[in-house]
C-alpha cells in the first residue's frame, strides 16, 4: 500500500487531535495551530486526490486489523478526495477572512476553543465524506451538530443564543429521526456497513420482503437529513444562526455545515439504499416538491427581509432548495447538477457573507439597507466580491452560478413528468434571486450623497485589511474557476459519482 | 486495676453526650452546622414576580396578544399541529415496528455472519474476555474515538456557554455559588468521608476491568466523576482544587485523547498496511491483557470523569 493511501485517515485523525491541543494552547498558538492544520489536510487530500485521478478507481481503507464487516472501514475515490480538497480550501478562506471580527466577537479567553470547534467541526466533514460505515457516519453527526452549535453561540449575545437553541433544538431532532432510521435498517439487513446494506437491500427487494419498513427508515433518514441540512419548511434556525453569528462561523455553517449532511444524503442514496430503491420509493417526489417550495419561498423571505446578513442567509433557504430539487429529479445528472451547486453554493455563499461584512463595516457596521447606500464605493473589493457573488448566485454566464443552473435545467430535460415544474421554478427562483441580489447591488452603488441619505461610513482601502482582501480575492477567483472550467470538474463529479456506488 | 473517672473525663465520652442529646440539653448540630432560613421557592420572589410581569408586559406591546388575532390563531394550530405531527410519529414507528422481524427468530438478518464472529472469536482476537468492551474499543474502534471526542466537544461547549472570564462577574459567581446550601454540612461531609473513597475505587476498579467484567471506560468514568461531584458537594471548591482545577482536566483530557489517538493511529496504520501488531494480547483474563484495550478504556475513563465533573463545575459556578 502506498503512503498517499494513509492520507484520508490521517487527516481524520489530525483533525480530530487538533481538537484537544487546541484546547491547551493559548488563543494565538491556536489560531496558528488551527490554520497548520486545515493547510496541511487540503494538501493532503490534493496528494490523495491526484493518486485516485491516477489510479482512476476508488480503494478501501480498513480501519484497524480486522476487515469490513466486522471492524471499520474508510472508502476513498476521486469525488471524496476533490470534496475534501475543496472544503478544507473554503474553509482555510472562511477562517481567514473572519479573522478580525472573531478577535473583536469573541472573548479573548474563549478564543482557544473557537478554534477547538473548528478542528472537530473539520474532522467531522472529512469523516463524513470519507466514511463507508453508516454507525460511523451518525456518531460524527453528533459531532458535527455539536461543533457548529458551539460556533453559533460563542458570540454570546442574546441573538446568538436563541439562534443556538434553535439550532440545536432542530438539529437534534433531525438526528433522532436520522438514528432511527439507521436502527431500522440495520434491523431489516443486520449491517451498518454501507457496501453490505446495499447488497442485503437488494436482496429484499428482490424477495419482496419488509418494504414498509424499508419505505419508512428511508423516509426517516431523508427527513432527518433534510432538517438537519435546513430544506423548506425546517429552515427556522437558519437565518438568526447565519445573521448574528460571527463572520468565519456564518460563512463555515452556511457553505461547509449544511454540504455535509447533503454529501452523507448523497452517499444513502448511492451506497446504502441503492438509487434505484430511492427511486422506485417516491421519497424523491417529496424531496422535489420541497426542494422547489424551498426555493421560491427562500426567495420570497429573503426580498422582504431588511438586514443583510439575513437576507445572504435566506438566500441559503433557496439554494438549499435548488439542491434538494435536484436529488428530485431522480436521475444521475440531477445528483451531479446538486454536487456541483454545493461547490457552487459554498464558494459563492462564503464570498457573500465576508464581502457583506466588508460593507457593513464601511457603513458604521449597520446591516440595514438605507446605511449601505454607496458603500461599494467606501469598500472597494468588497463592493465588487459582493458583486461577483450577487451575479453568480443569479446566474450570469462566466460565473459558477451559471453552470449549475444550466446543469438542473439540462437534467430537468431528460426527465418526463418533471420539466416544467423544475424549469418554471428555476426561471422564477432566478428572477427572484434578481430582484434582491440586484437591489443590493444597486443600493452599494448608489453615491450616498446624490441619493440624499446620511451615512456614517468611513473608507476602507484593500491594504488596510490585508486577510479580509486576500480571502476576498481567493473567492473571487473560486468562483471565477467554478464558472469557466466546470467541463473538467463536472467529467470529475461524474466520474466520481460512476466510482461511488 | 479500676479507677474512677473525674467528670472532666466523664463529660467527654460518647455515653454522656448521648444521654445530654436523648433528654435534650444539648443540640449537637448547635453551632457545628450553618443554619439558614430557608429561601422561597423560585417563582415566588419579588424579583421573580417582577420578571414574570414584565415579559408579559413585553409580550403585549411586541405582539398585542389581546387583540391580536394572527398569534391566537397560530397558538392554537400550533398546539394542534404539534399534537397531530406527534401521534402521527408514534403510529409510524409502531406501525414499523410491527412490521420488523421479530425480536428472538432465529433467522433474524441481524443474527448473521458479523455477530456469529464477534462471539465466536471475539475473546480470542482482542483478549478481551468483555466481548462488549473488545466490539467498541477494538473491532470498531473508530467509532469510540469519535464518540469519546463528542464528550469533548460538549465540554467544550458547555464552557463556551457558561465559562465566566471577566473578573467582575467571577467575584459574582464566588459570592452565587453559596447562596443555597449551607458551609461545611457535617452530615453531608461525615457521608462524604465513608462513602467517596470506595466510590472512587469502584470507579477505578470498574475502569481497569472493563475487559473482563461488565464496565469500562464510559461506565468507570462516570462513578469516578459522581465521586468526584459528592466530594465537591461536602468540602466546597477549597479542597477540590487543591487536586483538581482547569488546568487538571484540561491537561488531563488532552492526554488521554492524545493517547487514544495516537494508539489507534498505530492500529489503523498498521492494520490497513498488513503489518503484525507489536503489542501483545497477554492472557485473556488477566488485569495486564488484551492489549491497547486496556490502555483506551482508562483515557475514555479520564475523559467521562473530567467531562461528568466539569459540567457539574460550569452548571454550579461557571468555573474551577
Amino acid at each position: 500500500m502506498e503512503l498517499v493511501q494513509n492520507f484520508p485517515f490521517l487527516s481524520i485523525i489530525i483533525a480530530l487531535f487538533s481538537g484537544p491541543l487546541c484546547s491547551i494552547l493559548g488563543s494565538r498558538w491556536a489560531r496558528r495551530v488551527n490554520t497548520a492544520v486545515i493547510a496541511l489536510i487540503g494538501i493532503m487530500s490534493a496528494a490523495v486526490l491526484a493518486y485516485t485521478l491516477r489510479t482512476g478507481e476508488s480503494y478501501v481503507y480498513q480501519m484497524g486489523h480486522y476487515s469490513a464487516p466486522w471492524g471499520n472501514e474508510i472508502r476513498v475515490g476521486q469525488l471524496e478526495a476533490f470534496m475534501a480538497v475543496f472544503f478544507c480550501a473554503v474553509m482555510l478562506l472562511c477562517m481567514l477572512g473572519g479573522r478580525k471580527e472573531l478577535a473583536l466577537e469573541v472573548e479573548e479567553s474563549k478564543q482557544n476553543l473557537y478554534y477547538v470547534m473548528v478542528g472537530l467541526l473539520l474532522s467531522s466533514l472529512l469523516a463524513l465524506i470519507y466514511t463507508n460505515d453508516i454507525f460511523t457516519a451518525y456518531v460524527f453527526v453528533e459531532i458535527n451538530t455539536i461543533s457548529a452549535c458551539g460556533l453559533i453561540m460563542i458570540r454570546e449575545n442574546g441573538r446568538t443564543l436563541e439562534a443556538a437553541t434553535r439550532y440545536m433544538i432542530m438539529s437534534l431532532m433531525g438526528s433522532g429521526l436520522l438514528l432511527m432510521g439507521i436502527c431500522f435498517l440495520y434491523d431489516l439487513t443486520g449491517h451498518l456497513l454501507m457496501s453490505n446494506i446495499q447488497e442485503k437491500v437488494a436482496e429484499l427487494q428482490a424477495a419482496g420482503t419488509y418494504h414498509l419498513p424499508l419505505l419508512i427508515s428511508i423516509c426517516l433518514m431523508c427527513a432527518g437529513l433534510a432538517i438537519k441540512s435546513a430544506l423548506f419548511p425546517f429552515h427556522a434556525w437558519l437565518p438568526d444562526a447565519y445573521g448574528y453569528s460571527t463572520l468565519s462561523s456564518s460563512a463555515i455553517l452556511s457553505s461547509l455545515v449544511s454540504k455535509g449532511y447533503i454529501f452523507l444524503l448523497v452517499k444513502i442514496f448511492f451506497r446504502v439504499i441503492g438509487f434505484d430503491v430511492i427511486r422506485e420509493s417516491k421519497m424523491i417526489n417529496v424531496l422535489f416538491v420541497f426542494g422547489i417550495l424551498g426555493m421560491i419561498m427562500g426567495s420570497i423571505s429573503a426580498i422582504q427581509e431588511n438586514n443583510v446578513r439575513r437576507m445572504i442567509a435566506y438566500s441559503s433557504v433557496a439554494q438549499i432548495g435548488y439542491i434538494y430539487m435536484g436529488f428530485g429529479l431522480g436521475t444521475t445528472a440531477g445528483v451531479i447538477a446538486s454536487l456541483y451547486h454545493i461547490l457552487c453554493h459554498a464558494a459563492t455563499k462564503s464570498l457573500l457573507f465576508v464581502a457583506a461584512s466588508g460593507l457593513t463595516e464601511a457603513s458604521g457596521d449597520r446591516k440595514d439597507f438605507f446605511s449601505l447606500t454607496g458603500a461599494g464605493y467606501r469598500n472597494r473589493l468588497a463592493g465588487v466580491a459582493f458583486t461577483v457573488g450577487s451575479l453568480s448566485m443569479v446566474g450570469i454566464p462566466g460565473l459558477s452560478g451559471f453552470i449549475s443552473k444550466i446543469l438542473f435545467a439540462q437534467a430537468a430535460y431528460e426527465t418526463t413528468h418533471r420539466i416544467f415544474p423544475a424549469l418554471i421554478a428555476l426561471a422564477l427562483s432566478t428572477i427572484l434571486n434578481a430582484v434582491y441580489f440586484m437591489k443590493t447591488v444597486i443600493r452599494i452603488y448608489t453615491p450616498a450623497a446624490r441619493a440624499g441619505i446620511q451615512v456614517d461610513g468611513r473608507r476602507i482601502s484593500m491594504g488596510e485589511q490585508k486577510q479580509k482582501s486576500a480571502a476576498l480575492l481567493c473567492f473571487i477567483a473560486l468562483n471565477l474557476i467554478l464558472g469557466l472550467f466546470s467541463e473538467p470538474i463536472v467529467n470529475l463529479l461524474t466520474q466520481g459519482l460512476a466510482m461511488f456506488s | 486495676m479500676s479507677r474512677k473517672r473525674s467528670e472532666e473525663e466523664y463529660k467527654k465520652t460518647i455515653s454522656f453526650r448521648l444521654k445530654q442529646w436523648a433528654d435534650g440539653s444539648r443540640d449537637p448540630f448547635l453551632d457545628t452546622v450553618e443554619m439558614k432560613p430557608a429561601l422561597p421557592e423560585s417563582g415566588e420572589t419579588p424579583l421573580d414576580l417582577h420578571r414574570q410581569e414584565e415579559k408579559r408586559r413585553m409580550l403585549r406591546q411586541v405582539y398585542d396578544t389581546e387583540h391580536n388575532a394572527e398569534v391566537r390563531i397560530f397558538r392554537k394550530l400550533y398546539a394542534v399541529m404539534g399534537t397531530l405531527l406527534c401521534v402521527f410519529l408514534v403510529l409510524m414507528l409502531l406501525t414499523a415496528v410491527s412490521w420488523l422481524p421479530t425480536v428472538g427468530q432465529e433467522d433474524r438478518p441481524v443474527n448473521n455472519e458479523v455477530a456469529q464472529r464477534y462471539v465466536e472469536s471475539g475473546l480470542s482476537e482482542t483478549g478481551a474476555v468483555n466481548i462488549v468492551t473488545g466490539m467498541i474499543l477494538d473491532y470498531r474502534a473508530f467509532d469510540t474515538l469519535g464518540e469519546s471526542h463528542v464528550l469533548f466537544a460538549a465540554t467544550c461547549t458547555v464552557l463556551i456557554l457558561l465559562r465566566v472570564d471577566r473578573k467582575k462577574q467571577r467575584a459574582q459567581a464566588e459570592t452565587n455559588d453559596r447562596l443555597y446550601e449551607p458551609k461545611n454540612d457535617l452530615i453531608l461531609q461525615t457521608a462524604a468521608r465513608i462513602l467517596v473513597p470506595p466510590i472512587l475505587i469502584f470507579g477505578i476498579y470498574v475502569i481497569l476491568c472493563g475487559h473482563l467484567g461488565p464496565g469500562g471506560g464510559f461506565s468507570g468514568g462516570a462513578i469516578v466523576g459522581a465521586g468526584l461531584i459528592l466530594y465537591l458537594n461536602a468540602f466546597g471548591f477549597a479542597k477540590t482544587e487543591r487536586f483538581f482545577t482547569a488546568k487538571t482536566y484540561k491537561v488531563s483530557s488532552f492526554l488521554a485523547l492524545a493517547c487514544y489517538s495516537l494508539s489507534k493511529c498505530y492500529s489503523f496504520y498498521t492494520g490497513a498496511n498488513g503489518i503484525e501488531s507489536a503489542i501483545p494480547l497477554g492472557t485473556p483474563g488477566a488485569i495486564l491483557s488484551s492489549g491497547l484495550i486496556f490502555v483506551l478504556n482508562i483515557c475514555v475513563g479520564i475523559v467521562v470523569a473530567g467531562t461528568m465533573y466539569t459540567f457539574y463545575v460550569m452548571f454550579r459556578k461557571g468555573g474551577y
